[in-house]
């Protein structure tokens, strides 16, 4: 069983999701172009900039850097699956608070990868914000605000769960 | 960009997976953090991909009798969360907070950074440093290959066309064992212009048997023979100058080689630092 096209089911935010792909898409493309769920973005193409960051079983991972066709059973949740939910709401509004973006091309990456790191529910140092989005570029802001909201949102939830 | 077309199998086990390297243009995907870019850069091209990823059994890490075996399918992340590792191999916890970044390690395997073999990556430099084997199962039944034995040069190992890489083994820590890493990379998570991994054991006040494995400054993970034996015999200074014979980097698109020479030396005398420290 090897062939350039795949038959994949899995579930996407919840919902099931049944779809013939090429064998070489990635987990962003098929996203992006079968789901037309345009949240997840396509950067580099490489791992490098974040931009497609989406989660694979609760974990975030690259989306260019996994193939759809691996994808099959899997969970996978997208910006607009954890946004309709109300699970990011504080980091939406937090960011939006703070300009913590301006083009907006890597915020869903942002805010999937800084609610992975808030999920232990600790409060990060800054330097701990820094390096957990090191993989995420942002080329508008300087990071400084997206630092602060970050912050922001981990120091709010651990003062609400008090 | 996006992959040339390739054909997609899933391996049910290390024994499928061997029966479908029989394919001329095949090529095993592991985490494929390293591998998928590479395709995606259409710096490689192959006609078939064997996933790896859902074969039981690889990811196991285990410490017994002096050895702390990992399975090659463990991903980063959960070598960075291991009891075991943080206990039994020290450096690999030292090095996994450099490996790319969260999201990476959250899929890329030690086997398969091993197996890839970048040059500039850190646990090739870690296994060599430690002293370490991997463990292959091929068409002809399973074989052990020294660390030292296994990079033969750029993105290039012992491991043959029908092989696959297993498991990974170290020698387990003990109290006396040392470890220190350091690296300089542009950014955090990038591929590191220089890297060194290194082991030692205590000696009195001194170190012995110091293994130095430098990355980013050749073709594969570079032993500093002359630089270990001058640690050895508490010369500092003498291991910084013995670098300009043990080391040849070549000039690259982050650094001249005079530069990787440099830093090396810098680095060399940061990790001497943690290697006389005693273990907390």
């Amino acid at each position: 069983m090897s062939e350039r096209v795949c038959d994949i089911a899995l579930t996407v935010n919840g919902e099931s999701v049944v779809e013939t792909i090429e064998a070489r898409q990635s987990l962003v493309d098929f996203l992006r172009e079968k789901l037309s769920l345009t949240g997840s973005h396509v950067g580099c193409e490489h791992g490098v900039c974040g931009a497609c960051t989406v989660r694979v079983e609760g974990v975030t991972v690259r989306g260019c850097l996994m193939l759809a066709a691996q994808c099959d059973g899997a969970k996978v949740d997208t910006i607009e699956g954890v946004s309709d939910s109300g699970e990011i709401a504080d980091l939406q509004q937090a960011f939006e608070k703070r300009n913590a973006l301006q083009c907006g091309f890597c915020t869903p990456g942002m805010l999937l990868t800084a609610q992975e790191l808030l999920s232990s529910g600790a409060i990060p140092s800054r330097e701990k914000i820094r390096e957990h989005i090191s993989g995420n570029y942002c080329r508008c802001t300087g990071y400084h605000a997206i630092v602060d909201a970050i912050e922001a949102v981990a120091q709010a939830r651990a003062g609400s769960a008090r | 960009m996006k992959p040339a077309p390739f054909a997609y199998a899933r391996a049910k086990s290390v024994e499928h997976a061997i029966e479908l390297l029989a394919h001329p243009e095949a090529r095993l995907l592991a985490g494929g953090q390293s591998l998928i870019a590479t395709l995606n850069m259409r710096l490689s091209a192959p006609k078939l991909l064997i996933d790896l990823n859902g074969i039981n059994g690889l990811s196991v890490i285990k410490a017994s009798d002096g050895t702390v075996e990992i399975g090659a399918l463990t991903r980063h992340c959960e070598a960075e969360r291991s009891a075991e590792i943080a206990k039994y191999a020290p450096l690999i916890a030292l090095a996994m907070p450099h490996i790319g970044h969260a999201a990476i390690r959250n899929r890329g395997t030690l086997g398969g950074s091993i197996a890839f073999a970048d040059p500039a990556a850190e646990l090739p430099a870690c296994l060599v440093a430690l002293g370490g084997e991997v463990e292959i199962a091929g068409g002809h039944g399973m074989r052990a290959v020294k660390a030292d034995d296994f990079f033969k040069g750029l993105f290039e190992t012992s491991l043959g066309s029908r092989d696959v890489l297993t498991s990974i083994r170290i020698p387990a820590a003990t109290s006396g064992s040392r470890a220190g890493f350091a690296e300089f990379a542009r950014r955090h998570g990038d591929y590191a212009m220089v890297g060194l991994a290194a082991t030692a054991e205590a000696n009195g006040r001194g170190l012995k048997n110091v293994r130095l494995a430098f990355f980013g400054v050749g073709d594969m993970p570079m032993r500093a023979k002359k630089a270990e034996a001058a640690l050895g015999a508490d010369d500092f200074d003498g291991a910084v100058s013995a670098l300009g014979s043990d080391l040849d980097p070549r000039d690259d698109v982050q650094a001249t080689a005079a530069t990787k020479k440099h830093l090396a030396g810098v680095l060399l005398r940061r990790v001497a630092k943690q290697l006389l420290e005693p273990r907390a």
